[in-house]
C-alpha cells in the first residue's frame, strides 16, 4: 500500500505536468518571454497547485505522523545563505536556457525527444557535481 | 513560436501536482521536491532509507507519459529544442543549481511557498528573475 501510494503520487505529478503544459518546453519558454510571445498559462499551474497544497498541508500536519512513516521530513532552516541564492539563480538560468526543470524533464524522458535525451543526463551529472561540493559540509537536506 | 493560452488545463494540471504533493506528505511525510527526491538517490551519499520510495516516485513520473498516450491515444504535445550543446549546458545548470539551492520549481515554488517558507519564497523569486532575464537575452538580444 505504501509503495502504491508513492507510485500514484509520482503518476499524479507527471500527469499534472503534462496536462498543465509544464512538460512542453515551448510553453515554458513562452511563459518566461514576458516581452515577446507571452503565454501566462503556467502561472495557473502554480496557482492550481498551491490552492491544493496550502489547505492540504495544513490538514495533513494536524496528524502527529504520516500514514506509513514515523516522522514528517520538513525543512527546518530559516536562514538565508549564499548557496540558496546562488543555487536558485543558477537553476533559473538553466531553466531559461533549456525550458525544462527536473520534474518535467523526467516526465518527458519516455517521449525521447532528442533535446530531452541531451538534457536529462546533463541534469543528473549537475546534481551529482553539486552533491560533491556539499558533502564536506554538514549538509542540509535538499527540499 | 506561439503557444495557446490554456488557463483551465493548466489550473487542473497544477491541482493534480498539488494533490500529489499532499499525498506524499500524508503518506510518507516527504516534500514533493523533484530535485530533492532525485538527488537523494544519486551518489555520493545515497539516502539508503529513502532510496526505494525515491525510485518508485520517479518510476511513477516516467509512467505518466506512456499512460497518457494509452488513454488519450495521442502523445503529449511538446516542442523541444534540438540544440544539443545548449541543452547540455542548461541541464548542468538546472541540476547543479537546484541541488545547491536545495530545491526547484516544485520544492521551493509549490511546496515551500505553501508552507510559507521565507527561504523558498526568496529562492522562487530569484530563479524566476534569472529565468526571465535569460529568456529575454536569448530571444531578444542574442536571437533578436
Amino acid at each position: 500500500m505504501h509503495i502504491f501510494s508513492t507510485l500514484c503520487a509520482g503518476l499524479l505529478f507527471g500527469t499534472g505536468l503534462i496536462l498543465s503544459g509544464m512538460a512542453n518546453p515551448a510553453k515554458v519558454q513562452n511563459f518566461l518571454d514576458l516581452l515577446g510571445t507571452w503565454d501566462p498559462s503556467l502561472a495557473f499551474v502554480m496557482g492550481g497547485a498551491i490552492m491544493v497544497t496550502m489547505p492540504g498541508f495544513w490538514l495533513v500536519q494536524k496528524r502527529a505522523t504520516p500514514l506509513f512513516h514515523d516522522v514528517f521530513h520538513l525543512p527546518t532552516r530559516t536562514d538565508f545563505d549564499a548557496r540558496l541564492v546562488v543555487g536558485a539563480a543558477t537553476f533559473g538560468v538553466g531553466w531559461g536556457l533549456g525550458s525544462f526543470c527536473p520534474g518535467p524533464a523526467l516526465t518527458a524522458l519516455p517521449l525521447a525527444a532528442t533535446g530531452t535525451l541531451w538534457f536529462v543526463p546533463a541534469m543528473l551529472a549537475g546534481m551529482v557535481a553539486a552533491k560533491y561540493t556539499t558533502t564536506s559540509r554538514p549538509a542540509p537536506r535538499p527540499v | 513560436m506561439e503557444t495557446d493560452f490554456t488557463p483551465f488545463a493548466s489550473l487542473l494540471g497544477g491541482a493534480l501536482i498539488g494533490l500529489s504533493a499532499v499525498v506524499l506528505l500524508a503518506t510518507h511525510g516527504r516534500i514533493a521536491g523533484i530535485s530533492g527526491i532525485v538527488s537523494r538517490v544519486l551518489p555520493p551519499s545515497v539516502d539508503k532509507a529513502g532510496l526505494p520510495q525515491g525510485v518508485i516516485f520517479v518510476i511513477g513520473l516516467l509512467l505518466a507519459a506512456p499512460l497518457w498516450m494509452l488513454f488519450t491515444g495521442a502523445a503529449p504535445v511538446q516542442v523541444v529544442s534540438n540544440n544539443g550543446p545548449l541543452l547540455v549546458i542548461a541541464g548542468l545548470l538546472v541540476g547543479f543549481g537546484s541541488v545547491m539551492g536545495n530545491g526547484c520549481t516544485s520544492g521551493h515554488g509549490v511546496c515551500g511557498i505553501s508552507r510559507g517558507s521565507a527561504r523558498s519564497i526568496a529562492a522562487t523569486l530569484t530563479f524566476m528573475a534569472t529565468a526571465f532575464v535569460t529568456v529575454f537575452v536569448l530571444r531578444h538580444i542574442v536571437g533578436g
